[in-house]
Formats: structure tokens, sequence, C-alpha cells
């Protein structure tokens, strides 16, 4: 038997309708996307790209907030098809979220703990309001606040930072396997953010567990994962450890935003490929990359590319993947 | 040059004033991309605001002044605060930050060109003329001819902002400023945009204010930066030696918490957040998140100063590196 999965997305697709009766338009936001997270160590997978690459969709389909239409996921080995209320909750207890903008993901009307006793009471993770304080705290001190400092406190209280530190503490209130977290810090400052980021590494192997990390900051993601997997227009196109990638990049795409990222160190000197991307790249049935590439040949045209896998495991989803 | 003399700048609220920018005091020269850094709240948004002359309530202007001299057309000019709007689109103009609110929606983009036109200049030439000139600079910034007869909400987001950008210089401005003018890009688009700006700069030598929050970005093209805080100018120098070598511990620390490619160093982030802009601390702004912080940062406020050439920086720890 292969190797256990934690997770296992095996091609999955979604799609948007959309536009009005008359001209109804198909998206597929994510389209026929697969990878696994290894269940044996905890790992951080980045997902990166620009906007409209489907990073989010992916992320709510794993978080079951949209059902796939095509493809399935297994979490554990356990299906996400025929769904039921009880492994609803135990589904809850795997695997939890963690949101951009964490002043909207707390209403500003409830103290933030209440949402802190909810997540320990409502699933069942431990019995009594005295339990259930001990263990908040203890998850609040792995973040670097404590129960005392947040008790009936609102979400106008805190600054981003902290407020996200709460968050991600919720998070962990569960136990949970896997985190997903839906670009955690891109509303944070500079001097902060990797305060933040910082944590992910920690927690990861502190609670066991594994992190789903979306972001569009590419610096960030080269720091903080261990694998790092490419979107673009809804489809993966590479897939593999994040230094091999980030360094070394072998679709012309992934190349493209690495070499785009304003980084201190390097001045830019050559201009870049610039065509703008347009609505209908997404129904393109070939190479969605293609009328932007340069390495692009009529193969590329012709037909989808076949995902291969390159020396050292890394897959890439390209005719011509680039070497050193 | 750009002389932005002890201006202190405030938000009126019912709980009392909120300083936003507190005797910022410097120069910036001609044919210069300058930059101004800092984190959400540092008063960046609103020393541009300033020095574009929106004062509208509830901001206000408390003490000092932003003047601006220089020639254009051969022609000398000064302006300042109070005064600058009439100089609008001739002299100055602004590259915002939310391309997607900017342009009006329901007007062609042909129509917005013409509307930036000053009054006094209108009769010089034909609708016609002055489109063929507008067409001609769209090809310039690789923007098709065809966007001048679409609707803002026709154009992807980095095409807008191209629009924009060239709406913003297509009058050969003295002093371009740009609030953000990347943020809500993409890397890619966001290169693009950042090497035209910057392509733009160098061939009408004109001074460009970039304001952004991004480090990398301002590495990418600015001259010379400055770096706030809490409303104040903290440290301002050339780009590149400022992030070698910078003085003041703030920016030390922030350059120092930047993740970069190729680098998977431990890196840390500032501890603490910064103060409020209420009532904010006496002394250094950033005394109680600085690890060198003595008794005097916390009790008197640095004097922003040149501690060497070219440099300027607001720190008592640098009080004997005199230039």
């Amino acid at each position: 038997m292969a190797m256990a999965n934690l997770l296992e997305v095996r091609g999955v697709s979604k799609i948007f309708r959309m536009g009005s009766l008359l001209s109804r338009v198909k998206l597929t936001a994510v389209d026929d996307v697969s990878f696994n997270i290894p269940a044996d160590h905890p790992v951080i997978l980045s997902i990166v790209g620009e906007s409209g690459c489907g990073k989010t969709t992916l992320c709510k389909l794993v978080l079951r907030m949209y059902a796939p239409d095509m493809g399935d996921i297994l979490l554990d080995g356990v299906s996400y098809q025929g769904k039921d209320a009880t492994r609803e909750a135990a589904f809850r207890k795997m695997v939890q979220p963690i949101f951009q903008n964490s002043f909207e993901a707390f209403s500003a009307r409830k103290t933030v703990d209440s949402y802190l006793y909810n997540t320990a009471l409502r699933l069942g993770i431990v019995k009594g309001r005295k339990a259930a304080s001990e263990l908040i705290d203890q998850t609040l001190s792995a973040v670097g606040m404590s129960l005392g400092v947040v008790r009936g406190k609102y979400s106008s209280q805190f600054s981003g930072g902290e407020l996200q530190r709460v968050a991600i503490a919720r998070a962990l209130i569960t136990k949970p396997r896997l985190i997903i977290a839906d670009e955690p810090v891109a509303m944070i400052d500079a001097s902060m953010k990797m305060n933040i980021v910082n944590l992910f590494k920690e927690l990861k192997d502190a609670f066991n567990v594994s992190f789903i990390y979306i972001t569009h900051d590419l610096s960030t993601a080269y720091y903080v994962s261990d694998y790092i997997a490419t979107l673009y227009r809804g489809g993966l196109i590479e897939y593999g450890m994040s230094k091999e990638i980030m360094e070394n990049a072998a679709h012309p795409y992934t190349r493209l935003l690495m070499d785009s990222v304003p980084t201190v160190g390097d001045k830019w000197t050559r201009d870049v490929a610039m065509s703008d991307i347009e609505e209908k790249e997404y129904a393109i049935s070939y190479c969605k990359f293609a009328p932007r590439c340069s390495y692009a040949t009529d193969e590329c045209r012709a037909a989808r590319p076949a995902m291969r896998t390159l020396e050292g495991g890394r897959q890439v989803l390209c005719n011509h993947p680039l070497t050193a | 040059m750009i002389k932005v003399d002890h201006l202190t700048a405030s938000y009126k609220t019912l709980d009392g004033n909120v300083v936003a920018v507190e005797d910022a005091n410097f120069e910036i020269r001609d044919n210069e991309i300058f930059g101004v850094a800092g984190e959400s709240g540092c008063g960046k948004s609103t020393l541009l605001k300033v020095l574009y002359d929106i004062l509208d309530f509830p901001l206000q202007v408390d003490a000092g002044r932003v003047l601006f001299t220089g020639e254009k057309n051969g022609q000398p000019f000064s302006l300042e605060t109070g005064g600058v709007r009439k100089a609008w689109w001739n002299h100055i103009s602004y590259v915002p930050q939310a391309a997607m609110s900017v342009l009006n929606p329901i007007a062609r983009l042909k129509n917005q060109f013409l509307d930036s036109i000053p009054p006094e200049d209108r009769g010089r030439e034909t609708k016609e003329q002055t489109l063929d000139r507008v067409r001609a600079y769209l090809e310039e910034l690789n923007l098709s001819s065809e966007t001048l007869d679409a609707y803002p909400f026709q154009l992807s987001g980095g095409m807008r902002q191209r629009a924009i950008i060239a709406l913003a210089t297509f009058m050969h401005p003295s002093v371009i400023l740009a609030d953000e003018p990347t943020t809500a890009l993409d890397v890619v688009v966001q290169r693009g945009i950042l090497m035209l700006l910057m392509k733009l700069q160098k061939a009408s030598r004109n001074t460009m204010v970039l304001v952004s929050h991004d480090l990398g970005v301002h590495y990418q093209i600015t001259d010379r930066i400055g770096i706030m805080y809490s409303g104040r100018m903290m440290e301002i120098g050339k780009t590149v030696d400022l992030f070698q070598n910078p003085k003041h511990p703030y920016t030390a620390m922030l350059i120092d918490a930047l993740p970069r490619v190729g680098d998977k160093r431990q890196r840390v982030g500032i501890p603490g957040s910064p103060p409020p802009l209420r009532n904010p601390p006496p002394g250094c702004r950033f005394a109680a998140r600085c690890p060198k912080a003595k008794d005097v940062c916390r009790h008197d406020a640095p004097a922003f100063r040149e501690v060497s050439q070219g440099r300027y920086a607001a720190c008592h720890l640098l009080e004997g590196e005199d230039a």
C-alpha cells in the first residue's frame, strides 16, 4: 500500500456559472487539481499564484465550503462525498481555517474569548467552562498571548497582529491535523508579519499540525513552506519542494512570477512580458499559459500538456520545462 | 524641488486631534524618485495628501507648509499649500491606489482625458488633435488606442492602472505623487507598472514621490527613501545606502524582518505594535519597541538631523555620530 496521506486532492474541479440568462459563462475556477499532504510528518504547503488563479476556491473546497464538481478529496482516507452530520463535527476538529481579515472573522459585537469558548465547548473538545479556560489559556500562550489579556475584550481592542494570533489560537483549540490559512498575513504590517509567519513554523512541530498556506506573497511562502504549489488560471502547474521551485522554477510562469517579486538585493534590469490576463483564458483547452509564454510551440497550442515528473519528484505541467 | 517645512497635519475628531504627520522637515529634489515607506497608520498617505493639497475636513495643517519650486517649459513656478489645486494635472499630478474607484465609471476614457486638459489650453487645438496626441502617448505606454473608447470596467486592473498613469503623466507634470500605485495588483503586473513609472521619470526627468508599504518596491525603483513611523519621519537617505547601512534602529529591524527568496535564515519581526496616534507617548515614538532605548529616548523626542553626508535620522543613539 502506498504511503498514507493526510489529505488527498484527486482531480478536483470547481465550475462557477456566471452571467445573465442570455450570456451564460462557465468559469472553471479550479481545474483538475491533484496533490497530497503526507500523514507521517507535519508540513507547510504554500499555494501561490496571482489573483483569480483559484487559490481561495481551492481552500474552500478543502474546507468543505464548496462541493467539488468533479474529483474527490480524501481526508485521512475518508472521502468528502456522502458526509453526514456526525462526521461534520469530526471534520471540524481535524481541519480548521484562519482567514485573511481577522477583524471580519471576529464579530465586533461579541467578545473575542466567546469564540474561543464556543470552539472548545460546542465541538466537545472539553467539558465544562473551567476545563475550557485551561485549554484556551494553554493555546493562547502557544501564540504569545494569555486568557487574562484576551478575556472580555472586543476585536476592536486588538491590533491586527494580535487578533490574528487569537485566530490562530482558536484554530489550535481543536488540536487539528490541518490548518488552512488563507492570506493570513496580507493585512499585517511588515514589522509584525514575520512574528506570525514564524508562529506557523513553531506550531507545525509543537502541535503536529500541517498547514496549507495560501498567499500571493512569494517571499514569505519561500521562507515558511516545505512544499509549494503554483496555480495558474485554476490549474496546478508546478508542485514540489519549495526550495527547488523558488530557486529554480521549471514552469515558465513560475519563473516569471519569481522574477517579478520586488526583492531587496538585486535590481531589476530587463523588462518582463506583460500581456494582460483575460477571462477567456480560463476557457482555453490547451496550455492556459501559452498565449503569454515565450517558449510556447504548436504542441502547446494543440492540447493541454500532461503533468510530468522531473528529477527530484517535482511535478510540472509543461511541455518544455526550464532547466537551471 | 519640494520643501516640506516643519509640517504638522492632523485629523480633527470628536475625541481630539489625531496627529498623523508631526514636524516633517525635509526636501525632495528635482529629478529623483523619492520613496516614503512605513507601516499602516504611519502617516505616509496623509503626507501625500498634504503634498497634493487635498485638505478636506477632517484633515488640516496645524503648522508648517509645503513649497514647490521648479520650472516647466522655461517658465519658473512656485506653489504653496493652499494654492496647489490650480496646478493639478499641469504641474503636479496624483496616481492613487484604488484604480478601480478613481476613474469615472460611466465615462469613456477619452472623455476623461479631455477633462484633464486645463481650461486655458482647451482652445488651442481641436478635440481630435488632443485625442491624437493622447493616442500617440498611449502607444508609448503599450496601451492600445482602442482603450480610449472603453469604459473603465472593460479594462483589467493592470490596464486601468496604466490608463491612470497615462492620465496623470500626459501633461508632463513636474511632480508626480503616487500613493501605493501597485498594491492591489499581481506581482507580474506590478513589475510592469513599476518599470513603466521608472521609465517615465527617466524620460521626463521630473520628481516622483512614491508611497508604498513594500520595501522591495522601494529598493527596486526609488533613488532616495524616507522611513516614517507613527507620524514621524525616522530616517532619510539614498535607498541603496539605507538598505545596506541603516542608521535608525527601526529601519534596521524593519529591513532585518524582510523575508527574501533564496535566504531561509530565521527572521524575526519587531515585537509590540506602534503607539496610538491620539495620545502618543512622549519621547521617541519607537522607544517602547526599541531594544536599545535609553531613558532619554522615553522622555525627549529626538531631533531629525543630518547624521552623515546626505543621511538624516531622528535618534538619540546617533548623538555621537555628527556629520
